[in-house]
């Protein structure tokens, strides 16, 4: 009994702090995300209402007076079947073109946008900036600049959500994915994990502080990176021997890796395809996997000997050394 | 159905042989070829689940009253949803109302005296409940921690719980559910009584029957999914793990690929059960019998297209997205047609309130709440939000408690005269069906709250501004449990204590109201000659008794 007043008195005093309706918008997306959900909500409530109080109608007036009592039978009415196969079918193809084309929109980063790499782990988010910092559970962005987060799985799959942002997107080993958002508010918001990932799925939490570009800059030069991800890059290249086969100007037993992001590449087996950031990913961990036409399958693979941060970190290296058609990593 | 006045020499229960007292003796049940006995095994053997299941649903929503978790250690909170889900999805939900209403009810509405395979039909028991050991074993060797979805690599190569016996439970009962469709679909193909045309059907029988078909086609899907994951995490063969050269994702084309018709399992006969009671209490021929007996075929059809819309944020290319969304949004228009036909069906008819009723309102509210939720969710851009939150939990128990089991325990109260020959306090079940409707919705309202606001689904401990919600979905539990004992308390008095029932309390139509309650082991002294269209209600006058 004591108990139970107790529960009484704690729920009551967290019912009076009304609880929130709508999370905080704080992305360039949110607002038309909400605008959807909104009549989405308003289409629910009408319908739910409409046949609740349309049952309610029939229930009270057509109740039934005597137990024999045997109603006329409804002629069947095809005018009206169809009125209601077809009347859901417009609404849905509506809210489909909505849905889809604002789903389009949002998922198609601007093309000038920062690049920041994500990288899952049991139970912790790594974050890795071009610029060389790195943070742990953290993630620092400028407000108003389009972010894109390349992201990748060491070991599950995990899901990198910002409710604020209205983002999601799985972060899956072996693969990358990613996603992007233009901070509208400065603000510290919640980063959870959304995909169950094990024992601490519930505590995969961190913090996204959305900053002024200013304040963006100062922290940027304050973290102090000794050296950005391509000179990381750069050394651990040199370090494991890749730059003894892959010589810029083509002399080496590889292939040059200079101008190759962006490039179309035949295979072996005649299938061509475009370089791109899972491309190289497969060329450093499973080189047979890409073994190109004109040269001999002798890149060793170095599966196990590099983490995803260190092929991430190779990879911006690789790219710094000029594409096709954007220079070094973008910029 | 057959006749114009349902008339039958009205025997007490007791001095005739029926299918109950045919034969005494535990042997007599397990060894037992008959359909309804078979029906009453299956009975009792998901309602030992359900209550398992639920227990721990319970112990998961104590643990939810503190966002830092009041109960358990995370390790034991995610053993508690995983073995929550398993259970109540493969071990409750799906054989619910085939196994029990559908093998008890089958024969008897077709005017045939078994399935066209009744040794195959106690095998499917068997296989059931061998299945269900293995996952019962695996719950006491310490538990399984990978959510009902078994996701690759967590399950293949990560998780140090007994995902093997789990999986090895799920894969087994798969068999049974395969046994049953194919008796389902040949007994209905072969067994009809002579002038029942399909047309004639009571829309049961096609939902059952459309439900039959995703069971032979999709269940070895799953099958085949389970065994791929078991060659992985034993074997070590490299198929779903990137690591050993894998494709994670492939796990869940594959899982999805049953399992979103699998969604389809559950609900469909849900929704064969309320055309049955919706047309009997209020005495109406079903409006637009063949636009609701066709909208079951074309959801079981479209089922099994629209996997990819649990798969929007892994990364799958926005152009597949797309076609995954116009799908699903396909399959809700079969879904509405239904509602709007059920209503139609009370106009102008003589409704009365009796306790399956009350269940069938209910569905009809909560199945409502639950697809239209789902238009949020095939909703590409709101999905991105929503995805793996709080909202897909509302939204799944809307359908699948709200809806499915409403209509279970509708069914179960409609036919129980009829399966046990005695009559339940109707007070009672009317209290029962109101209080489950009030704890439902205070349970899962606030989770749709709690997901749009971004709490995601599988925490074990939650920022606490989320605290409010939780706690009110917890007290709704407590309710909603309350609710789910009082019909087990009053349905096992009845069988001993309640008034003897008579072949047809609620003035029923169709076959299974013509033969006495409980019927005879062999259904029909005669099989019946069936003249007139389903739920002929207008042309004969109701003999209730
Ligand atoms: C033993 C010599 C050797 C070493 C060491 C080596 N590679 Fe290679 N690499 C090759 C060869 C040969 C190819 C041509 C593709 C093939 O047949 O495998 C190649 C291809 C590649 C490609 C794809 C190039 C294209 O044009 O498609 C990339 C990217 C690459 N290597 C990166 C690296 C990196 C990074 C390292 C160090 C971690 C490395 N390689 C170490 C020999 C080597
Ligand atoms: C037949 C009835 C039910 C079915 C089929 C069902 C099904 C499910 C499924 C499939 C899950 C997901 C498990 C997972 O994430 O791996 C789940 C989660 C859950 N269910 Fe149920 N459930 C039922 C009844 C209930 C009831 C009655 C309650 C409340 C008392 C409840 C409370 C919960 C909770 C709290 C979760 C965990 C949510 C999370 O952490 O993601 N369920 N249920
Ligand atoms: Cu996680
Ligand atoms: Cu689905």
């Amino acid at each position: 009994m004591r108990g139970l007043l107790q529960f009484g008195s704690v729920f009551f005093s967290l019912a009076i702090q009304a609880p929130q309706l709508r999370p905080e918008a704080a992305s360039s997306i949110a607002e038309g995300v909400d605008h959807l959900y909104f009549v989405l909500t308003f289409i629910t409530l009408f319908f739910t209402i409409a046949i609740f109080s349309t049952i309610f109608v029939f229930m009270v007036k057509y109740r039934r007076r005597a137990d024999n009592e045997i109603p006329v039978e409804t002629e069947e009415n095809l005018p009206l079947e169809l009125a209601w196969t077809i009347l859901p079918t417009l609404i849905c193809a509506g809210l489909f073109l909505w849905a889809s084309s604002l789903y389009f929109e949002n998922s198609r980063p601007p093309s000038a946008s920062t690049e920041i790499f994500v990288i899952g782990k049991q139970w912790m988010w790594h974050i890795q900036h071009p610029e060389g910092l790195r943070e742990i559970n953290e993630l620092h962005v400028p407000v108003g600049v389009p972010v894109e987060l390349t992201m990748t799985s060491e070991d599950v799959i995990h899901d990198f959500y910002i409710p604020a942002f209205r983002v999601k997107k799985d972060v899956v080993p072996g693969r990358y994915t990613s996603l992007w958002f233009q901070a509208t508010k400065v603000g510290t918001y919640h980063l959870f994990c959304a995909q169950y990932c094990g024992a601490d799925h519930a505590e995969m939490l961190g913090w996204v502080y959305v900053m002024s570009p200013a304040d963006y800059e100062t922290w940027l030069s304050s973290g102090t990176p000794s050296q950005t991800m391509v000179q990381i890059g750069e050394k651990t290249f040199n370090k494991l021997g890749c730059a003894s086969c892959h010589v810029s100007e083509g002399s080496g037993r590889g292939p040059s890796l200079v101008g190759l992001y962006g490039k179309e590449e035949e295979l072996k087996t005649g299938e061509k395809r475009l370089v791109d950031e899972a491309f190289i990913r497969q060329a450093i961990l499973n080189p047979n996997s890409v073994a190109l036409k004109n040269y001999p399958p002798i890149m060793p693979t170095f599966r196990g000997q590099v983490d995803e941060e260190q092929v991430l970190q190779l990879m911006a290296y690789v790219k710094s050394l000029g594409s096709e058609e954007r220079d070094s990593n973008g910029k | 159905m057959s006749t114009a006045t349902i008339d039958v020499h009205e025997v007490p229960t007791g001095s005739r042989v029926n299918y109950l007292n045919a034969q005494y003796g535990v042997k007599s049940w397990l060894l037992t070829t008959d359909h309804k006995r078979i029906a009453l095994l299956y009975l009792a053997s998901i309602t030992l689940m359900f209550f398992v299941g639920g227990f721990f649903a319970v112990l998961m929503r104590l643990h939810l009253i503190e966002p830092q978790g009041a109960l358990v250690q995370p390790e034991t909170y995610n053993k508690l949803f995983t073995m929550h889900g398993v259970i109540m999805v493969f071990f409750f939900l799906v054989p619910s109302i085939p196994a029990t209403l559908g093998n008890f009810l089958v024969p008897m509405m077709i005017g045939a005296r078994d399935l066209a395979f009744p040794k195959l039909n106690l095998l499917s028991w068997y296989i059931y409940v061998i299945g269900a050991i293995f996952t019962l074993y695996a719950v006491i060797s310490g538990g399984v921690d990978t959510g009902w979805t078994f996701y690759t690599p967590y399950s293949s190569s990560f998780s140090h719980t007994s995902v093997v016996p789990t999986a090895l439970g799920v894969f087994i009962t798969g068999f049974s559910s395969i046994l049953t469709g194919l008796n389902f679909v040949v007994t209905i193909h072969k067994m009809r009584a002579p002038g029942l045309t399909w047309f004639r059907l009571p829309l049961f029988i096609w939902a059952i029957y459309a439900t039959s078909i995703i069971f032979i086609l999709g269940t070895p899907v799953i099958a085949i999914t389970l065994f791929l994951l078991f060659l992985e995490r034993v074997l070590h063969i490299g198929i779903f793990d990137p690591a050993i050269g894998g494709d994670p994702i492939l796990f869940q084309h594959l899982f999805w690929f049953y399992s979103h018709p699998a969604v389809y399992i559950m609900i469909l006969p849900g929704m064969g059960v309320m055309s049955e009671l919706i047309t009997c209490f209020s005495r109406k021929r079903i409006f637009g019998y063949s636009f609701v007996a066709f909208s079951s075929l074309a959801i079981a059809i479209i089922s099994f297209l629209v996997w990819g819309h649990h798969m929007f944020v892994t990364g799958q290319s926005i152009y597949a997205g797309l076609i995954f969304s116009v799908l699903s949004f396909m399959v809700a228009i079969p879904s509405a047609v239904k509602v709007f036909n059920w209503t139609a069906t009370l106009y102008k008819g003589s409704i009365s309130y009796d306790a399956p009723m009350l269940y069938a309102l209910g569905f009809i509210g909560l199945f409502t709440m639950g697809g239209l939720t789902g238009l949020f969710l095939a909703s590409l851009a709101t999905d991105v939000h929503l995805n793996g939150t709080y909202f897909i939990v509302a939204h799944f128990h809307y359908i699948m408690v709200g809806g499915a089991v409403m209509a279970y325990l509708g069914g179960i109260h409609f036919w129980w005269p009829k399966i046990t020959g005695r009559l339940y306090p109707d007070g009672w079940a009317r209290f029962a069906a109101l209080v489950i409707f009030v704890g439902f919705n205070l349970t899962f309202f606030p989770q749709f709250m709690l997901g749009y606001l971004g709490m995601p689904r599988r925490y074990a401990v939650y920022p606490s501004e989320f605290q409010v919600l939780n706690v009110m979905s917890s007290a709704g539990a407590s309710i909603l449990g309350i609710g789910y004992l009082i019909p087990l308390i009053y349905l096992i008095w009845s069988m001993r204590y309640g008034p003897t029932a008579g072949p047809n309390p609620w003035g029923a139509k169709g076959l299974e109201w013509t033969t006495p309650s409980p019927p005879p082991t062999e259904n029909f002294e005669e099989i019946p000659v069936v003249t007139e269209e389903a739920y002929d209600y207008a042309h004969s006058t109701v003999i209730r008794g």
